[in-house]
């Protein structure tokens, strides 16, 4: 048995022995035990080193607040958790966890050298020291801040965990497993209500765990839990959930919940996912979160074996771990007495209380004084001594003037200490609540709620256990309960304990996490930081991954001091979730690799999986980029894709398109009031190329837009633009020209769209289609008409994104595949050859053909894109023409769309890439316009591209540079286009 | 995640719903008409309140309809939705 565990009591199984290991040494514990209590019972105090100033740190709680004792557990190298608090980790059977923010070794760390350094690192230190000189950033200070920053380390592998999500409706939702909730489930299980009752700890029970000496109804503590969750168990409308931590409340009483199932399990269960992500929609949310032990405040309060009371209470009661030999209590309370009493019944010796009120008393007190503890009235305390753990303690005493007096030192192994408790407020500040304070209790506590919940029991300031109970009860229906406890009374102490006025030197800690004393709080209010908000920030204090739930009233409380304003004037910080850390695991779930984004596949996708095409991901599309032959790289295989092209037949596609049909008596007039063209003239069988703009004018999407009926008009849209497309067009219809009759449908997924381009293309198709005459005379550029091939009906439109003789076959999407190879098929004898995005992209390129989002950027007009020829003139409106009027629109001194072609280079330029106007400039150049397509292109044998200049239109000729890390490139803007200037083989 | 009530469809999860900015701008009927001061203001000027607001919402994943709702700015509640067309409740 080790040597600080008690011979009896406590919750933890004895017949069950845990081996684990700490800092690869291997420590007995037993089933029940946290991490903290079983390295308590080894006599174990020192547990970590502190963030900035790497002081030796030990366990100061014993629950999820634990600010200090941060681990890392590790499983396998792909399972290794960092920052979790030993207070909350279970150990089982070869466990493994390492201590963090320490080299080389916990009792020997080199850090420890920014303590001695700490005057060169006071409060916001970052942002003052380094501000300058500039060039040192890269070189020292952010390399520096990176290593130090954070605390713990990251796996090195993905994570092989599965993380289940689920969502849930009850009419009541508990949040807290203490005495008021498991009084409030009782009440809600008598109803016909479904409940949700979930506790972050691995038993529910909460306070009542660590309680000896209480009776409620006649049955110890114990079994007043024991029995209670038994008979909420057996019902069928009752879900518990132990483990389960309430770490964000959303708006509508939606409530976060994260489930830990495998973590405390020696072996993880194939089947189960390690964490359960719930989402519990509630009625009424019944938040139980009780209230947090506070820490007091002094110099070298944050020395191993430092201990707030109750938590060695708990250790003692629920684990049977004495936490020290030699105690001496501080405590502003009486309720902390009940701490020493229960250790010192259990053979620790208490050296004393050093009570910090001026006239202490009630029962506790009494009792402490009847065994012989001596008390110490108006007591403070001036200091502490020890290195890796106390060793003594300097007790000082406030005479009546006001004045601190050193009294004595006494030697311990243990200080517990108590300030009061507060209110546990997170998520109901999280959920929009408005705290109030309350001068009596000197807390916030919850006020008016903004959504359907209540705060019950400690959470909102109620502590004695019967009124607990019934406050719980209450929430659902009134009840009442037969409880035996000590009586105390509530007080605690907020800020600093009393020290000489004299007093410099050692560090009086706030925030333990994040290592900010009251030196630090001071420092912020004389650099003339005034409100929590920005206090917070210049200190850093409770911004660690406690969220300062030991530490935020204490530094509200400095603040206050020195400022000599009340706390509330100060405010309070926003509580933000989540309550504890949580696994990015949990929140990702399974949208995960595969899973993730839904991917989408066009018909034709398998024929060009089997030919080896090499996709790219546009919007969510897997689309074929290019089709290499033999052992081509992408430059290879693109050039040969485009001189095909343009010298025989190309066969592309499409089918991503977004396609609209837009049906009824109004679609053209509808059609009119939305794209830059003119509609109304377009004849049935007829297409167009049209221009989408928002209402500030600019550029959204773009198109070839076919009249298939009088009435029918079959839009594309570009490929990630359809869905938004749609989305305007129903905004139009539906709320600003209700009185049109027009209706429209999303096609894209209806037609596989086969792009056959290049001067073989009538050859090819000429054969395969029925119905349709191909000759130029018959089906001219731009026109379109019904046909079949093999049977199957396909809308063919006489079109060309490359500026070749061209066809599209729309054909319905259970067909695609299958024309699509009768097609192949027939285009053999042609050297038909499938081309990709990537040969799109260098084809259209070449003739000056735009592409939305790449070319354009949101801030590109018609004009600019040198596309003002598709606006119908005539019109009185369309979507965006009242802003292409405004001065600013027409400047001529836009960026507009040139082409650029290299001089004295064969290098193709950077897409994004600036542009300058005169050569070797200084840093900082005038830029006057970027690149925004370019590519070598095959069948000119030079690099071309794309670019938007300033004024770009009036510089053709002019020579213009671009800034590469390899050195500046010489260009001569042209015309934007690049190949069949005068476009004659798009009508062949 | 806000439950939002289509005056629809009832009461459903926002995650079915797209959101559309400041309900009750009218596109001008003769934009030609407005200077430019004026159609600036249509175009960006959008109030931003503190309280109870009349917004756009559609419910893209469900009826694909657009509405309006009054929604409190502070507390996230909402205080009614309506059709397109209606006057503000
Ligand atoms: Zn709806």
């Amino acid at each position: 048995m080790s040597a600080f565990r008690t011979q009896t009591g406590g919750r933890i199984d004895r017949t069950r022995k845990v081996h684990f290991t700490f800092d690869g040494k291997t420590y007995e514990g037993l089933q029940g035990d946290t991490l903290a209590s079983a390295l308590l019972a080894n006599g174990v105090h020192l547990l970590g080193r502190s963030f900035k100033y790497h002081r030796p740190r030990g366990i100061l709680a014993a629950g999820s607040e634990e600010p200090n004792a941060l681990v890392a557990v590790r499983r396998d190298e792909a399972r290794y958790t960092p920052n979790l608090r030993a207070t909350q980790v279970e150990i089982y059977d070869g466990l493994q966890a390492q201590s963090q923010n320490r080299w080389p070794s916990l009792r020997w760390d080199v850090g420890r050298i920014n303590d001695l350094l700490s005057r060169f690192f006071p409060a916001g230190f970052y942002y003052k020291t380094f501000m300058w000189p500039k060039s040192a950033w890269k070189s020292l200070y952010e390399p520096v801040i990176r290593r130090a920053a954070g605390i713990g380390k990251s796996p090195t592998l993905p994570d092989p965990d599965r993380y289940a999500q689920r969502y849930a409706h009850c009419e009541v939702l508990i949040v807290g497993a203490g005495p008021a909730g498991i009084a409030a489930a009782l009440q809600a299980a008598k109803t016909d209500a479904r409940v949700i009752f979930c506790d972050e700890q691995s038993e529910m029970g909460g306070s009542l765990l660590s309680e000896s000496a209480v009776s409620i109804d006649g049955l110890s503590a114990a079994d007043w839990v024991a029995q209670s969750l038994v008979a909420l168990a057996r019902n069928p409308r009752v879900t518990l959930l132990p483990r389960t931590t309430a770490f964000g409340y959303f708006p509508h009483n939606l409530i976060g919940l994260n489930e830990r199932v495998t973590e405390h399990l020696a072996q993880l269960p194939e089947h189960c996912a390690r964490e359960r992500l719930w989402q519990v929609r509630a009625g009424t949310v019944l938040l139980a979160t009780g209230a947090i032990e506070r820490p007091l405040v002094f110099a070298g309060n944050d020395r191993p074996g430092v201990m707030l009371a109750a938590a060695a209470r708990t250790y003692l009661n629920r684990y049977g771990v004495r936490t020290g030999s030699r105690a001496v209590l501080v405590t502003a309370n009486d309720a902390a007495y009940q701490a020493a009493l229960d250790l010192g019944a259990a053979g620790v010796s208490i050296a004393a209380i050093v009570d910090v009120r001026k006239n202490p008393g009630g029962e506790l007190h009494a009792a402490a004084h009847r065994a012989g503890i001596e008390i110490f009235a108006a007591g403070t305390v001036l200091g502490t001594r020890g290195s890796l753990r106390i060793s003594g303690v300097q007790i000082g005493q406030v005479d009546g003037s006001g004045a601190v007096h050193f009294k004595r030192s006494i030697a311990c192994d243990l200080l517990l200490m108590s300030g009061g408790h507060t209110p546990s407020v997170h998520l109901f500040s999280q959920s929009r609540g408005t705290l109030s304070w309350n001068e009596a209790l000197e807390s916030f506590l919850p006020g008016t709620p903004a959504e359907n919940q209540r705060s019950i029991g400690a959470c909102r300031g109620v502590y004695a256990l019967s009124a607990v109970l019934e406050d719980g009860a209450a929430a659902i229906a009134p009840q009442r309960f037969t409880v035996t406890a000590t009586v105390t009374s509530p007080s605690g102490w907020l800020g600093a304990l009393p020290r000489p006025v004299d007093s410099h030197g050692a560090k009086a800690f706030v925030d333990w996490q994040h290592d900010v004393t009251v030196k630090d709080i001071q420092l912020a209010t004389r650099e003339g930081f005034h409100s929590i908000e920005h206090i917070k920030r210049f200190t850093t204090t409770g911004m660690a991954t406690d969220q300062g739930k030991t530490s935020n009233l204490n530094a509200l409380a400095i603040a206050s001091d020195r400022l000599q304003k009340p706390i509330p004037e100060i405010g309070l910080t926003t509580f933000r979730m989540p309550f504890t850390p949580t696994t990015f695991g949990s929140f990702a779930g399974l949208s995960r690799g595969d899973l993730f984004d839904p991917v989408r596949r066009t018909p034709v996708h398998p024929w060009a999986a089997q030919r080896g095409a090499v996709f790219e991901d546009v919007s969510l599309w897997k689309r074929a980029r290019y089709f290499p032959v033999g052992d081509e790289d992408m430059h290879a295989a693109v050039n040969r894709e485009c001189v095909a092209v343009r010298s025989g037949c190309g066969i592309f596609d499409a089918s991503t398109l977004g396609k609209i049909e837009i049906v009824g008596p109004d679609a053209a007039t509808f059609l009119n009031r939305l794209y830059v063209n003119n509609w109304s003239t377009l004849a049935v069988g007829r297409s167009r190329y049209g221009i989408l703009l928002r209402d500030d004018g600019f550029i959204y999407d773009d198109g070839v837009i076919a009249r298939t009926a009088t009435d029918r008009f079959h839009v594309t849209t570009t490929t990630g633009g359809a869905a938004r497309v749609l989305g305007m067009m129903e905004d139009y219809r539906q709320t600003e020209w209700t009185d049109l009759k027009v209706w429209l449908t999303s096609t894209t997924e209806q037609w596989s769209v086969i792009a056959v381009q290049g001067p073989n293309s009538r050859r090819v198709l000429e054969g395969l289609v029925t119905g349709v005459d191909l000759s130029a005379a018959a089906m001219p550029h731009m026109s379109v008409a019904r046909g079949a091939i093999g049977g199957v009906p396909v809308l063919l439109f006489r079109v060309s994104f490359t500026g070749e003789l061209g066809f599209e076959v729309n054909v319905p999407s259970t067909h695609g595949q299958a024309v699509w190879e009768q097609i192949f098929a027939a285009g053999q004898a042609h050297g038909i050859t499938p081309y990709g995005t990537e040969a799109m992209h260098v084809l259209r390129a070449e003739k000056g053909y735009i592409i939305v989002g790449q070319d354009t950027d949101g801030t590109v007009t018609p004009d600019d894109a040198g596309l003002s020829w598709a606006i119908g003139k005539a019109k009185p409106d369309f979507v965006g023409k009242r802003s292409l009027q405004r001065p600013s629109m027409q400047a001529p001194e836009r960026k507009q769309l040139v082409g650029l072609i290299n001089v004295g280079s064969n290098v193709p330029l950077n897409e994004g890439a600036q542009v300058v106007e005169t050569r070797a400039q200084a840093v900082p150049m005038t830029m006057i316009g970027h690149v925004t397509s370019s590519y070598y292109s095959a069948v000119l044998g030079k690099p071309i591209a794309l670019a938007l200049i300033a004024g770009g239109r009036a510089r053709m000729g002019q020579r213009l540079y671009i800034p590469m890390p390899g050195g500046e490139l010489e260009v001569q803007v042209t015309a934007p286009v690049f190949y069949d200037l005068e476009g004659a083989r798009i009508h062949a | 995640m806000l439950i939002i009530d289509c005056p629809y469809c009832g009461k459903r999860p926002e995650i079915e719903f797209s959101y559309g900015g400041q309900a009750h701008i009218a596109r001008p009927v003769q934009p030609a008409d407005y200077d430019d001061e004026q159609w600036t203001g249509f175009l960006y000027m959008r109030s931003n309140e503190r309280g109870m607001r009349a917004e756009r919402w559609r419910h893209v994943r469900g009826c694909g309809r657009f509405f309006n709702a009054l929604r409190d700015t502070t507390t996230d509640q909402f205080h009614g939705s309506y059709k397109v067309g209606e006057p503000r409740p």
